[in-house]
């Protein structure tokens, strides 16, 4: 069954867009269309969070609410979700608790950026426990303000998100919970014809046909990448196939000795199941994009737009991970390592999808660490991002997986380095320095806007280092993401 | 004093609409019909050299294009310079091209997307020359200087080299910083009849927009009127730099006669509009064993981009605070204005001031290091005191409370016992190394144009008792809007909620000063005063009359008049006084006084009075990766008198933040061809909230108000805190300071994770 209009929930009622074009945008949605002017355009890109809306939707039968940049979410995303805008919060004169703190801690200065928090806390004020600091501030890491310093919106988020939600959404939730159900009618949306259209297949079956058949479609997950190919680029991508609704794409199996992802999996909801592997997964995730980014872009995203720079790409290799993709019927599976063939080229044929990734867990004689460098802590994207998998017998390193983000055209294994570790001992510093200079030998790295190419092999050695003494025992090594292991 | 509304920490004017996304900016405004919308374009490639061929055919026959507009199509003058007289700024490039991302063309479109896409079509080509991105390249290549040297000089070298026992010199980079405003570059034109233009405009300067459109359209500045409501932040950014887009948005409006928008895209907006001026500086110092300087040389390079813009007013607020708080016997104090080709760097908040500051600082910290002291002992040996009392510049600092600000804050801040603490932590030898830094402000309030050192307002009283506020003054989310409305609400003796705040426009108030130079509030507010108090004296002489009571038995207080012993409502007086025939309208206007500047001779009193505060910071740095991060923040500021704390607590943590950005994850970076490469805040990172210390504290100095006769004995509070931020900078130099003593590490703004790590092999080796 094909349904030729985009539904999504609006301010109670089913909005129902037959003839969206296919790069449409929230905000311009928003703007444009619906002439609702509270929603901030900032950078266009994702990475300010002024134009942050509240996406509703179901997880395990419970309504959930995540905040998302309006920007870079196309109007199909929106398809069996709910909407919810800065708006939308106050009644009357009446003002949302989240809203009447951010009045009563002074929380606005110049205001254009408060929108976008006002729906970051929203989501907050959702999230059903009463968050620490550090949960708020990870929680708006991706909402720039250049006024306040952040102190007074830190300070409204602990008023008035305390785990107990009673708005409007609250008491409503198990209505918005059947609409939303109703609205999951397992239809597959097609709007547009067979020149220029935007997919939303809810089934396995129809996106791998579809995807067969319009092998120039542009394949959107999150769209969190591909989006600025539509704002910033200006390109005109006419058929779009979005990944969100199809169910098989979503699940995490848990093998015990292997997680599997599917290719739409979102970084939130991989979250806790990869930090499960290693605190450090966890660690670089909460740090990966934004809050806003996590709840759209997908690990399998990540991978396949082939980026050197991308924070999954180097742990994934070091783990050992492999690489399920589809073609129509027909799955083959590869190393991850394997995928980046070169700069901006992977080993996928035209038609072949990134289907599901699967990620050993650590055995009981590997340890893990992994490192995210970048100027801003923060929601920023690595200089160098570095991975590494050390099995050990004793106190000797018996094998070594090591895997650099940012330090070659693709993301890359330190061959070199990993056999100058083997045989080294964590008792003693004889023979790291080898080990670190052979990452001269691994890696030619470039000088960009974010790092120079000196800076970039000094930090990968300074961090092999790192993890070599952390792995001995040495504690107070790192001055954010300590994982809190005494020496 | 008591007050009734002065000194309550009412929330901002606009914050219930903030919060609801009910404020009004100038893209949320309902679009007339027939709305066009303006595109600007450049060359893709080049950044200095002749325009070789320019095919805009690709551009007018896109889809949705209306015109096409170039140089020949301004009927006016192409030019949108502030500095009056200069022409160095062109609307439209002609000819030839300054620098990468310089508007040559503009695109009038049905819709914005159209306009963009449009835009990209423009093939034009560039005999491209070697352009000058640094300061360094401009000297190597030999450019021209924009600008001509200007410099301070006084005191007995020779006799203070003599005194010298010890001398130091070095030479480090200051960078730049993009004001990263939310709210974009905005600007939309309404054409009206007989050639006039109504302007709305995403600016802290009305004025000027009027004037730079009307220039542009060629009309007389009256038929041109610019209003701003609000911006979505300013920093500076929008002092000069508005100017083009309202240009553009203007003419489109007269070449389609449809109203137009020009609103940047992100990408644009950091490419074609000026920043913070990136400075090298290079100085030289002699001091005694305790750390007392006796000579200072310091000569300051900064890149001004390719045209004058304000860079010659900036480059001297260098100077001005390149003494800090601190007395130099000796002193020349010199800057070049170098052209570059980049954008033409502009103001922003500090205006100059924070890189002269963050010499100053950086030279007390290097003595420290030489002689082996706390730097927070050599900073208050080097103070203005008595007898040491007189800037480089000549004027006499008379309202000097550094010293108190920082013993208070040392004592709360618990220095001497987290150096301590510090010390042994550094003992220790492991990954990570602490750095610790107590660092004061002195900054100079007055626009040291003196002419620009005056405002107006506006103020109607309603039969109803309503008051509708106008000033001058423009609100880019510092709170000015909220702060005269106090003061006016003061003056009446009536409820803030009775005062109607309005738009700043040049048809209310012309002729005004940017809102800039921190001295919004203090202007503003104090010509606002002016015009209540007139109208306040002609309700109080006509009630005097009317119920026959000494004029001096009339008081306006708590909503109501008391006359004698009888009281009636505020309103009910004023419907009184407009059955009386007596008018309740009135302007107002101030001066600043005492402030005078000769800058030829470089000496004068350029400023009313200083601003002082001071901030400690506490970071912890990772040597094996150069990461950092601020432990914690204290900062005691001094506002006088505040006319509103919360919004001055705003001012001072918001001023600390920013000012903390760019000297640590704030980087410009131009490559060769002089493109800037960090165009977006994917690659240009400002601080987000996780940067700010878990553990910031602060407060206001408890002052008994201004020495001068300020709008009630407050103080400027706008740029002055942005200038604590050094102390996370100093602090870092500290921390990398402490791995090799007496080794000066060579430490550059901002200390990224890069630069942090290059200081620490600069004093490893």
């Amino acid at each position: 069954m094909t349904s030729n209009a985009i539904r999504f929930l609006r301010r109670g009622k089913v909005v129902e867009l037959g003839n969206v074009p296919p790069m449409r945008t929230v905000l311009d949605h928003l703007r444009l269309d619906e002439k609702s002017m509270g929603t901030k355009e900032g950078c266009n890109e994702g990475d300010c969070g002024a134009c942050t809306v509240a996406i509703g939707s179901l997880k395990g039968g419970k309504v959930v609410y995540e905040p998302v940049n309006a920007c870079i979410l196309l109007v199909a995303q929106l398809h069996g979700k709910e909407l919810v805008t800065v708006d939308d919060l106050a009644e009357g004169p009446k003002l949302h608790p989240v809203q009447k703190a951010m009045v009563a801690k002074h929380g606005s200065q110049c205001g254009f950026c408060t929108p976008g928090f006002i729906m970051s806390l929203f989501t907050l004020y959702h999230a059903g426990r009463r968050p620490t600091r550090q949960e708020i501030v990870d929680h708006i890491a991706g909402n720039l303000c250049r006024c306040t310093g952040y102190r007074p919106i830190v300070d409204a988020a602990i008023a008035s998100c305390n785990g107990r939600a009673a708005d409007r959404w609250a008491k409503g939730a198990s209505e918005v919970a059947d609409q939303l159900a109703s609205l999951a009618d397992d239809k597959d949306v097609l709007v547009g014809d067979a020149m220029s259209f935007v997919a939303v297949p809810s089934s396995a079956a129809t996106l791998a046909s579809l995807y067969a058949e319009n092998p120039d479609a542009t394949i959107v997950a999150g769209n969190t990448d591909v989006g600025l190919w539509i704002t910033k680029q200006l390109r005109t991508l006419p058929k779009i196939i979005c990944l969100g609704n199809v169910k098989e794409l979503h699940g995490i199996d848990d093998g015990g000795t292997q997680l599997s992802l599917g290719a739409a999996v979102t970084y939130a909801e991989a979250e806790s199941c990869l930090a499960g592997i290693d605190p450090d997964i966890g660690e670089v995730l909460r740090r990966i994009g934004s809050k806003q980014v996590r709840a759209l872009g997908t690990i399998g995203g990540n991978v396949a737009n082939g980026s050197p720079i991308g924070d999954m790409p180097p742990m994934l290799i070091a783990l050992g991970a492999e690489l399920e993709l589809r073609h129509g019927g027909a799955n083959r599976s590869l190393p991850v390592e394997n995928f980046f063939l070169s700069y901006g080229k992977q080993d996928r044929k035209p038609g072949e999808l990134v289907w599901r990734i699967n990620v050993p867990r650590l055995a009981a004689n590997q340890r893990f660490r992994a490192y995210k460098i970048s100027k801003r802590f923060d929601q920023d994207i690595s200089a160098v991002m570095a991975a590494f998998k050390i099995t050990l017998e004793g106190e000797t390193i018996a094998a070594a997986r090591i895997a650099f983000g940012g330090l070659a055209a693709v993301p890359k294994r330190a061959l070199e380095t990993e056999r100058a570790l083997v045989g080294l001992s964590l008792a003693n510093e004889t023979g790291w320095q080898r080990a670190v200079d052979a990452l001269a030998a691994d890696y030619a790295p470039i000088s960009d806007m974010r790092a120079s190419a000196s800076y970039r092999l000094e930090v990968a050695q300074g961090l092999l280092r790192k993890a070599l003494l952390e792995l001995s025992g040495q504690a107070g090594t790192r001055v954010v993401g300590d994982r809190g292991e005494a020496a | 004093m008591n007050t009734e509304t002065v000194g309550l920490p009412l929330a901002h004017d606009s914050a219930e609409l903030h919060v609801t996304g009910a404020a009004t900016y100038i893209d949320d405004i309902r679009e007339p019909d027939g709305l066009v919308h303006v595109e600007p374009g450049y060359a893709r490639e080049g950044a200095r050299g002749k325009i070789r061929s320019m095919d805009l055919s690709a551009v007018k026959s896109a889809p949705g294009v209306l015109a096409v507009l170039t140089a020949k199509d301004v009927p006016g003058v192409n030019d949108c310079s502030p500095a009056r007289g200069a022409l160095d700024d062109p609307i439209f490039a002609k000819g030839e091209i300054s620098f990468h991302g310089q508007v040559i063309f503009a695109v009038v479109a049905e819709t914005r997307e159209q306009a963009r896409r449009a835009a990209r079509l423009a093939k034009i080509e560039i005999a491209a020359e070697r352009p000058a991105v640094t300061v360094d390249q401009s000297l190597a290549m030999k450019v021209k200087d924009l600008l001509p040297p200007y410099e301070f000089k006084r005191g007995d070298f020779a006799k203070a080299r003599k005194a010298a026992k010890h001398r130091v010199s070095e030479s480090f980079l200051i960078g730049g910083q993009e004001h990263f405003y939310i709210e974009g570059q905005v600007s939309m034109a309404l054409p009206e009849e007989r050639g006039a233009m109504t302007v709305l405009s995403s600016t802290q300067h009305p004025t000027e927009i009027q004037h730079l459109v009307a220039k542009m359209l060629g009309v007389a500045d009256a038929k041109v009127t610019c209003e701003c409501r609000r911006m979505g932040g300013a920093f500076g950014g929008k002092e000069s730099q508005a100017a083009q887009w309202a240009c553009l948005a203007a003419l489109a409006a007269r070449v389609t006669g449809r109203p137009a928008k020009c609103r940047l895209d992100r990408d644009d907006d950091m490419m074609m509009t000026g920043k913070r001026h990136d400075f090298r500086a290079t100085y030289d110092a002699g001091f005694d064993a305790t750390g007392l300087v006796t000579d200072v040389e310091v000569d300051f390079l900064a890149r001004c981009g390719y045209s004058a813009d304000l860079s010659s007013a900036i480059c001297d607020r260098a100077m001005f605070h390149a003494d800090n708080t601190y007395f130099y016997p000796a002193a020349r104090i010199a800057t070049r204005r170098l052209k570059t080709n980049t954008v033409s760097n502009t103001a922003f908040r500090g205006f100059g001031g924070p890189q002269g500051m963050a010499f100053a600082e950086r030279m007390m910290d290097v003595i420290a290091l030489k002689l082996d002291l706390d730097p927070l002992d050599v900073r208050k040996r080097n103070l203005y005191a008595k007898g040491r009392d007189v800037t480089p510049y000549g004027m006499k600092v008379e309202d000097n409370v550094a010293l108190d600000v920082i013993e208070k804050l040392e004592a709360t801040s618990s220095y001497k016992k987290r150096r301590k603490q510090i010390a042994s932590f550094n003992r220790k030898d492991g990954i990570l190394r602490k750095g610790l830094a107590l660092v004061p402000v002195k900054f100079g309030i007055s626009f040291t144009l003196t002419h620009l050192n005056q405002a107006g307002a506006l103020v109607h009283v309603y039969t109803d008792g309503s008051v509708h506020l106008n000033h001058g003054g423009t609100e880019m989310g510092q709170g000015l809007y909220q702060k005269v409305a106090q003061v006016v609400a003061e003056e009446f003796g009536i409820g803030i909620e009775q005062v109607r705040i309005t738009a700043t426009t040049t048809g209310k108030v012309p002729n005004t000063s940017p809102t800039a130079a921190s001295a919004g509030s203090d202007m503003n507010g104090m010509a606002a005063q002016a015009a209540a108090a007139t109208i306040k004296g002609r309700m109080a002489d006509f009630a005097a009359k009317h119920w026959k009571v000494a004029r001096s038995r009339i008081r306006f207080a708590k909503g109501q008049v008391l006359i004698g012993n009888q009281s009636i409502a505020f309103g009910e007086l004023a419907n009184k006084c407009h059955a009386g025939r007596i008018s309740l309208s009135s302007t107002g206007y101030y001066a600043t006084p005492k402030v005078a500047w000769d800058r030829a001779k470089a000496n004068g009193r350029p400023f009313y009075y200083f601003a002082y505060g001071a901030a400690c910071a506490e970071v912890t740095i990772d040597t094996l990766t150069g990461e950092m991060r601020v432990d914690r923040a204290d900062i005691l500021h001094d506002v006088g008198r505040s006319l509103n704390p919360a919004i001055d607590i705003g001012q001072i943590e918001g001023g600390f933040v920013q000012g903390m950005g760019w000297l640590t994850t704030e980087e410009l970076v131009y490559d060769s061809e002089g493109r800037l490469r960090t165009h977006a805040p994917s690659t240009y990172k400002i601080p987000c909230a996780s940067d700010v210390p878990a553990d910031f504290r602060v407060a206001l100095y408890d002052s008994p108000g201004n020495r001068e006769d300020t709008i009630y004995r407050s103080k400027a509070v706008g740029e002055p805190p942005l200038m604590l931020g050094i102390a996370v900078w100093s602090a870092i130099f500290n921390a990398v300071a402490s791995m090799a003593p007496g080794k000066i590490p060579a430490l550059d703004a901002p200390a990224t994770a890069e630069n942090i790590l290059r200081a620490i092999k600069s004093v490893r080796s």
